[in-house]
């Protein structure tokens, strides 16, 4: 509809966008100030606990911060569960079968990661296939993968690779906020490497979706593809590297999932899609893409996080809650945007 | 060459090349390991109940081509595919035996058992399946959701409400006559009956009500279709109920099969199924025409795969590696851009061939 | 070249399958002008545009830019704006997520050292070019908090920074309120200033007259010619885009073709509108009567009809059907009260294009009926048989899928799904466009029966004679709203006049 001439000024009150992304974070304080009034004496008001959720979330951390790329091109991936499956499976029978070292390894798993992201970025930005049909045909590739490479559950003990043990081992403590055991003796929080190799990806993300022409081009594209490709952007580029890099991100994640599990299994990571994808939404990363960021994305994660900590904290809830939650609040934020998407298209 | 284009073009052409391959596959490992040529076409009579290899994997695949009917219908209506249907399957199983047998019982051995009578189980697995496809139905058709984005919520979510309805156990129902839905009346196997039975209700309702027309009317051109008074919202959440619906029946057939309710793995990676049976079938992914048929014949030779390849040795666990790379492969075929340039191609052959006619 | 003109096209020539969509046309563009392109639905303006841009690829003449050797020939957008030809329009391309200094530089930003994009750089370029033009905005805001006029003009901001020589602006006001298409004219008087030639594509008269300095008309895709503004008041300029001549078809009309004002009232609306499109209007059509709307496009014309057969549901007023009111939620309410709409844009509202001519034919038949009563297959063939033979549609069978049918055959198949459900009212919007002389005279002959049958016909097409030949009253639209009724003896003259309104009304 047409505005009144002082429509020149814009609307400087929030918009719907941003109301989103305050409602998650509430949410995650909410919730987790919930978990501490409940769960009190049972740690849950340690910082240890807290730091937990990035020790646990590292892996998810970096594939949320993946797909969350995608998904601002209007796209989405739901191999990434698999792929990290994939790859844990990679580095556990690599080192344990192949006998080969933990860098190598990585390198190999970043690799396959590459590869399983340019075949599926070609399938949707050159051949233009809808990327849940092309994704899809990924998590059952890469889950199929997994049972080609091992069928067997494998751990990654001391024995199997000295250095990748140490490494997922590490403990960085932080100088403050110790607990006394009963013992009398501080236990000073720490976080792994994990935590470390996810936070640097998260702040490398939100800097190259802020800084770059390339960040700057999957949210055009996200935005308007039409308008993208006529303000002249290759729209078909962009989208194909976003498939990589997501791709790449899944391995980086997979890496530290891995460092976090020390062991592989074909049903490992399953639903992991649901959980990234979520944690992208409910963080405020529209489905039609263009709109979104890995903050928001990092407070989705920790709002999944959360949800498992209680259960498991409860302890005689069952254990699919933390699943059925994840999608009560997927299709909670999808509803949102859906109504906050009609009310604009009804203000125009 | 005009009659290989037709050949070509003709809708069954790739279900029919797809069962050729699996049948020439079959017959040439037969002959391999010194049996019949014709061993795969062999159907006998083993302690009065019919066997043989065709009859196993029409009766395997029974519970992908119900799914596949209501799969071919979502995906005409809406060009999207419902993803939620293996878990639908694992839900309504879930409930069904819950019922039976009650919350928290993991095991019944005799009807004296029961919590609840038989019927009231299957009725609730049915109604349990058109739940979840007006859930799916009411995302996609009423508040504009993309199908798959839409169905993912059920799909990851129907297998957890399945395993909080069964308490976390495998409940088994160890009574014959809930065992009859997945195991056989007289010498036929059930399944195959039940399947037919929907394929055949379906097909009466295509053909003695407009609905197929009015799916494809809306799948094809969602707008003209209102201005020609179509309610393209309301047949868009039909498919989707039906497909719930169908999701309900293969749900009671795979849980019957096995005498129990499996949530982790009844109905696991169907979804991939059903979609490859209906990519299989010559429909597009994108919506619009459809054709029944191919979706079951496709659905048939996907479980021929399957079971080809279980022949062959290759573990079960490897076989959606496989049914991956076909599903990509029969798409990027259908691509636009592959299709453009396949033309462009063939119309520089022809230039080609006229310069040198004319030269 | 002379150094005064930006661009020429001459003899461009283009046939879409079946059509000749420009046949020889001439353009000239000169520097710091504004130039209208005036034309109906059809006339070729947008696929002169096209062509010009490189989005469509002409078969015959050439194009020169100014300061270029030899002929141009653009294939994409990049390739014209490399050239100097931007092109802003009506859907205004930018990425409403993006902030406005980021949809102003989007692709060419300015970098730092560390190959990162250089915000405060872009922001301070950006908002020196804002002012530069007069453009209010905070260019760190994203671009979907401004209006449509302020993003019209951002668009035109990146297209004038781009060192555009000629930019081409393509009904940019159509959904501008007054005072922002006041904005938009200081802008486009600026850039004229700045020796720019602006190409304004535009069906707002009183625009043309406001900020024109030449006219070129097109007409079934050739050229009219070319005017200066003053040279070409506005009843000369509709009768150009219109069409002045009689066609030596004789008039089809019966004797004693006239407003039976006693016959009773098939519709009788009051105050129906809908928000943004069509402002509240009343409406009396008799039964046998043939309504023409008439107006330019854009005047509201098409809008009116959709309001009252609920494709865009009116959110005010009382409509009656037959004396009895009528509730009319979606089309097939409308439907049921015995009406039919054949929508303007065949393609995107009127053929299912993968389903068969029978199936396209009995669709709104069947939709009637309901789902569970469906045709016997017979009696649909029985049926789709009838007007195939009856319209003379010719199709290879009656099961080919329609989209493989020409223009002109899809037309008459979509007019045989209306008269498959015998309606009463029937709504023919543009029924004749792109259609051959001998299917429009058909077509037309027809309306005239069905009226004599009883039936009211609500007819809508951008060619006056068309209509006069077959309508007994009209009623005139502009600028979203119905502005008159004209009965009794209707000439040309009458009804252009009373579509360019205005000031010269009077004269």
């Amino acid at each position: 509809m047409k505005k009144p001439a002082n429509a020149l000024k814009p609307h400087k009150s929030m918009n719907s966008n941003t109301l989103l992304l305050y409602i998650t974070i509430v949410l995650f304080i909410l919730l987790y100030a919930a978990g501490c009034l409940v769960y009190g004496d049972r740690g849950f008001t340690n910082l240890q606990t807290f730091l937990n959720l990035f020790r646990t979330n590292a892996g998810l951390i970096c594939v949320a911060c993946g797909i969350t790329c995608v998904m601002l091109t209007g796209g989405i991936d739901i191999s990434v569960g698999s792929l990290v499956a994939l790859d844990c499976m990679l580095l556990a029978y690599g080192m344990s079968v192949w006998g080969l070292s933990a860098p190598v390894m990585i390198l190999i798993v970043l690799a396959v990661g590459l590869v399983f992201g340019l075949v599926q970025g070609i399938c949707v930005g050159y051949l233009q296939i809808q990327p849940f049909i092309v994704t899809m045909a990924g998590l059952f590739f890469a889950r199929g993968m997994v049972s080609v490479i091992s069928t067997e559950q494998l751990a990654i003990t001391a024995d199997v690779n000295q250095t990748f043990y140490d490494m997922a081992s590490f403990r960085i403590s932080l100088p403050f906020g110790g607990t006394v055991n009963r013992a009398g003796k501080v236990i000073l929080p720490y976080i792994g490497i994990g935590v470390v190799i996810a936070l640097v990806v998260l702040v490398l993300v939100f800097l190259m979706l802020r800084y770059t022409k390339f960040g700057r081009s999957l949210y055009a594209v996200g935005g308007n593809e039409q308008s993208a490709a006529m303000m002249g952007l290759d729209v078909k580029r962009t989208k194909l590297k976003a498939y990589v890099l997501c791709s790449l991100l899944c391995s980086i994640g997979g890496i530290c999932y891995c460092m976090n599990t020390m062991m592989a299994s074909t049903t490992q990571a399953t639903g992991m899609e649901m959980d990234a994808i979520s944690s992208a939404v409910i963080g405020g990363t529209l489905l039609t893409g263009g709109v979104g960021n890995v903050i928001g994305t990092l407070f989705g994660v920790l709002i999944n996080g959360t949800i498992s900590t209680i259960v498991l904290t409860n302890g005689k809830l069952a254990s699919s809650w933390p699943n059925i939650l994840t999608a009560v609040l997927l299709c909670f934020f999808i509803v949102l945007q859906s109504i906050f998407a009609r009310l604009k298209e009804k203000n125009k | 060459m005009l009659n290989k284009k037709k050949l070509t073009q003709q809708q069954l052409f790739l279900p029919i090349v797809c069962v050729l391959l699996v049948l020439a596959v079959n017959i040439v490992y037969d002959v391999v390991q010194g049996r019949d040529f014709y061993d795969f076409f062999k159907i006998g009579i083993e302690n009065g109940l019919l066997s043989g290899r065709i009859i196993s994997i029409l009766n395997r695949g029974s519970e992908v081509a119900i799914l596949s009917i209501g799969m071919t219908l979502v995906v005409s209506a809406s060009a999207g595919t419902d993803i939620s249907v293996g878990s639908v399957m694992s839900l309504s199983a879930s409930f069904c035996v819950m019922l039976i047998a009650g919350f928290g019982v993991s095991s019944v051995s005799s009807p004296d058992e029961f919590a609840m009578p038989m019927v009231v189980g299957l009725l609730g697995a049915l109604l349990m399946g058109v739940l979840c496809g007006a859930f799916n139905g009411t995302l996609v058709a009423y508040l504009n959701i993309q199908p798959m984005v839409a169905t993912l919520i059920l799909w990851s979510a129907g297998r957890a409400i399945g395993l909080l309805l069964c308490n976390n156990l495998i409940v088994y129902i160890r009574v014959p006559e809930f065992g009859l839905f997945g195991g056989y009346v007289g010498p036929i196997p059930t399944p195959i009956i039940i399947a037919a039975a929907c394929i055949l209700v379906v097909t009466v309702l295509l053909k003695k009500t407009a609905l197929g027309m009015y799916i494809q009317s809306v799948g094809i051109n969602k707008k003209a279709s209102r201005i020609a008074g179509l309610n393209s919202q309301r047949i868009i959440f039909l498919c989707y109920v039906l497909c719930g619906l169908c999701a309900g029946i293969a749900g009671i057939v795979a849980s019957s099969r096995i005498t129990s309710a499996d949530s982790n793995n009844i109905g696991l990676d169907m979804e991939m199924d059903a979609i490859l049976a209906v990519a299989l079938g010559g429909n597009s992914l994108a919506g619009g025409r459809f054709n029944l048929a191919g979706s079951i014949i496709g659905a048939y030779t996907i479980q021929a795969i399957t079971t080809t390849m279980y022949n062959l040795g290759v573990p079960s666990a490897v076989s959606p590696v496989f049914k991956a790379v076909i599903v990509i492969l029969i798409v990027a075929i259908q691509a636009p851009p592959l299709k453009a340039w396949f033309k462009r191609l063939s119309a520089s052959k022809a230039l080609a061939g006229k310069e040198v006619a004319n030269g | 070249m002379e150094d005064n003109i930006v661009l020429t096209m001459r003899g461009i020539c283009m046939t879409f399958p079946g059509v000749k969509a420009l046949d020889n046309v001439d353009f000239t563009l000169r520097k710091g002008e504004i130039h209208a392109l005036m034309g109906e639905n059809g006339a070729g303006k947008s696929t002169l545009i096209k062509c010009l841009t490189g989005i469509n690829d002409f078969e015959a003449g050439e194009i020169r830019v100014n300061g270029i050797e030899g002929p141009v020939k653009n294939h994409s957008t990049l390739d014209a704006q490399k050239v100097g030809i931007s092109t802003v329009y009506q859907e205004v391309n930018l990425c409403p997520n993006l902030s406005v200094a980021e949809n102003l530089y989007i692709g060419r930003e300015p970098m730092t050292p560390f190959h990162t994009i250089d915000r405060r750089t872009m922001n301070k370029k950006a908002d020196e070019l804002c002012k530069r033009l007069d453009i209010k905005v905070d260019v760190t805001q994203n671009l979907e908090n401004y209006s449509l006029a302020l993003q019209q003009m951002i668009a035109i901001a990146r297209a004038v920074d781009m060192d555009c020589k000629a930019l081409i602006l393509d009904e940019p006001t159509s959904s501008l309120d007054d005072s922002e298409v006041e904005k938009l004219f200081k802008m486009m008087l600026q850039l004229k200033e700045q020796g720019v030639g602006i190409v304004f594509v535009t069906h707002f008269l009183e625009q043309v007259y406001a900020v024109c300095d030449r006219i070129t008309v097109l007409r079934n895709g050739t050229l009219v010619g070319e005017y200066p503004v003053a040279e070409l008041p506005r009843v000369k300029l509709v009768a150009a885009m219109m069409g002045k001549d009689f066609d030596d078809l004789a008039s089809i009309k019966p004797e004693g073709f006239g407003v039976d004002k006693d016959a009773p009232l098939e519709i009788s609306a009051r105050g129906l509108s809908h928000k943004g499109t069509i402002k509240p209007f009343d409406l009396d059509i008799h039964k046998g009567e043939v309504i023409g709307l008439t107006g330019l496009l854009g005047s509201g014309r098409s809008e009116l009809a959709r309001s009252i057969y609920g494709a865009d549901k009116a959110q005010t007023g009382t409509l009656k059907v037959e004396g009895k009111e009528a509730k009319i939620n979606q089309p097939i309410d409308a439907m049921h009260m015995g009406m039919g709409l054949l929508p303007d844009d065949r393609k995107a509202e009127g053929i299912i294009g993968d389903l068969s001519v029978r199936e396209n034919i009995i669709l709104a038949l069947q939709a009637k009926r309901g789902v569970f009563k469906q045709l016997p297959r017979a009696k649909q063939e029985e049926i789709a048989d009838r007007y195939i033979d009856l319209l003379q549609i010719k199709t290879a069978s009656r099961e080919t899928p329609i989209k493989q049918l020409s223009g002109g055959n899809q037309q008459k198949a979509i007019l045989a799904r209306w008269l498959a459900t015998d309606p009463n009212f029937l709504i023919l919007d543009e029924p004749t466009r792109g259609i051959d002389v001998g299917t429009k005279t058909e077509i037309q002959k027809l309306i005239i029966q069905l009226a004599s049958e009883g039936k009211s016909i609500m007819f809508i097409s951008s060619e006056i004679e068309e209509m006069l030949r077959t309508c007994n009253r009209m009623a005139v639209l502009r600028d979203g709203a119905k502005v008159g009724e004209l009965d009794g003896e209707l000439t040309q003259e009458r009804v252009m006049a009373a579509i360019a309104g205005g000031a010269e009304n009077a004269q």
